[in-house]
């Protein structure tokens, strides 16, 4: 049983870097492939455009942080790794908000991330407000990533 | 998202930075003459190939859009609706040069803005090898050229081709699944049936020319629209009234050029959204729909330049820009 208990924990861990890292994948290839397109005609757009397209890359980052807590907290990286099977499920379900926020909000933001591209690419001088719109998707995903270290930490100190 | 026009769309948004605008039109049309004008489209990019006839400026800008949708688009038969009606220029210049046995130079439109190389269209109807063309072209090719051999009749073999070149925009329009496509091959066959309808009214014609003449579309029903033709100006008003063009009527009152100019402005006002639109085709055929509205309104000011015509029925003339 202690053994499933360290599946399910290490499960979560791969989820969150999974799930996020892909989400920030697909978005950060949509909005590269949009900064391209602006590189192309004006060059001079190139430092605008690369933030824009890194902007969906943060999920990707979280999950990886949410994995390596989880880790560190299950013995996996070193000390002991017996859990009981309840506190692996635990664990699991701590990872989930980041690997499940993660995905979907790097794919929508990379949605913002291209609009404001198109945005920059037509007036230059607007840059701000453009980083303003995909940043806003940044928020649910900084929310599901605390969720997921204040669980995480919790955990610990649950005797059951 | 559609991800295959991502790229595209960005490179478009960069593009209609350099599209003419309002301001520009004005100040083409506030020029004192013709060599003032060029000067101010050069200001522009608008270089030609360094002649300074109007038609060689005007047709460089055409290939300058074709040559930059071509670097965006790998298959470029999804803007065939927009090049259907040079095709179908092309063959009625073949068939023409066919059967009355004359040769003219500079009839074709260049197979750069056709989807079929002009000379496979002579060729096709001078051997009277339909097959060689296009399956929407094979019917009307043959009907049109028996139909100028045996009668001789221009006109009927124009109604034919036309006809034809406007079910062909409407259905590739529908076909292609895109909402900008298929506005734009729906207006541009009800413009035509009712220039048909206003034209043949006009000009006495019964009904059979009439059903022959109007092609199908979804915002006009064929039947009531030929009726009203074959009875007085009124019924096409009336009729027209019950429909999406509605606000048409007062331009057709004023003359044929007025509702040329509504029909322009029409399409320019339903494309517009695209300008906000991030990712699908629909922006690039919006990009080539406002170029060719661009080419036009500067063929009209450079015309009217050349030919010294007051600056008010000239301004009167120019389209609404997308920009």
């Amino acid at each position: 049983m202690s053994q499933l208990g360290l599946f399910f924990a290490l499960l979560g861990a791969a989820l969150s870097a999974l799930l996020a890292g892909a989400g920030s994948a697909v978005g950060v290839g949509r909005a590269g492939q949009a900064a391209a397109g602006v590189v192309t005609d004006d060059p001079s757009q190139f430092s605008k455009v690369l933030l824009l397209q890194l902007l969906p890359g943060t999920q990707g980052i979280y999950g990886l942080l949410i994995a390596f807590i989880t880790m560190t907290q299950i013995g996996i990286m070193g000390g002991d790794s017996n859990i009981s099977l309840a506190k692996g499920l635990l664990y699991l379900a701590a990872c989930l908000p980041m690997a499940i926020v993660g995905y979907i909000s790097a794919c929508y933001q990379s949605q913002a991330s291209v609009a404001a591209i198109g945005l920059v690419a037509k007036r230059p001088d607007q840059f701000g407000k453009a980083m303003i719109f995909p940043a806003m998707v940044e928020t649910y995903a900084i929310l599901a990533l605390l969720v997921s270290i204040l669980a995480i930490f919790g955990i610990a100190n649950v005797n059951i | 998202m559609p991800e295959q026009y991502l790229y595209a769309v960005a490179r478009i948004r960069c593009k209609e930075l350099t599209l003419l605008g309002s301001s520009v039109m004005d100040a083409l049309l506030s020029t004192d003459n013709y060599n003032e004008c060029l000067r101010v489209l050069s200001d522009h990019g608008w270089n030609g190939d360094g002649s300074t006839s109007p038609e060689s400026l005007l047709s460089s800008e055409r290939d300058k859009t074709w040559e930059f949708i071509g670097e965006l688009v790998k298959d470029m038969s999804v803007f065939d609706v927009f090049l259907y009606a040079n095709d179908y220029h092309n063959l009625k210049a073949a068939i023409k040069e066919v059967c009355t046995g004359t040769e003219h130079a500079g009839i074709y439109i260049d197979k750069s803005q056709c989807t079929i190389d002009p000379e496979l269209i002579r060729k096709a109807i001078r051997d009277h090898d339909y097959q060689a063309l296009p399956e929407h072209m094979q019917e009307v090719a043959r009907q049109a050229t028996e139909t100028l051999l045996h009668t001789g009749d221009g006109q009927l073999c124009d109604i034919l081709i036309d006809r034809a070149a406007l079910i062909t925009i409407y259905e590739s329009g529908k076909k292609s699944g895109n909402e900008i496509l298929a506005l734009y091959g729906e207006l541009t066959v009800a413009s035509a049936d009712i220039k048909t309808a206003i034209r043949a009214c006009k000009t006495g014609k019964d009904l059979q020319f009439l059903n022959r003449a109007l092609a199908p579309c979804d915002s006009l029903d064929l039947k009531q629209l030929a009726a009203a033709a074959a009875d007085s100006p009124e019924a096409i008003y009336t009729y027209l009234d019950r429909t999406a063009y509605a606000d048409a009527i007062p331009e057709i009152k004023k003359s044929p050029s007025a509702f040329e100019r509504w029909c322009d402005n029409r399409i320019i006002r339903s494309i517009r959204p695209q300008i906000h639109n991030p990712s699908s085709i629909g922006p690039l055929a919006a990009y080539i729909l406002a170029r060719e509205n661009e080419i036009k309104s500067v063929r009209i000011i450079l015309s009217g330049k050349l030919n010294h015509l007051p600056d008010d029925s000239v301004r009167e003339r120019v389209r609404e820009m997308y920009v």
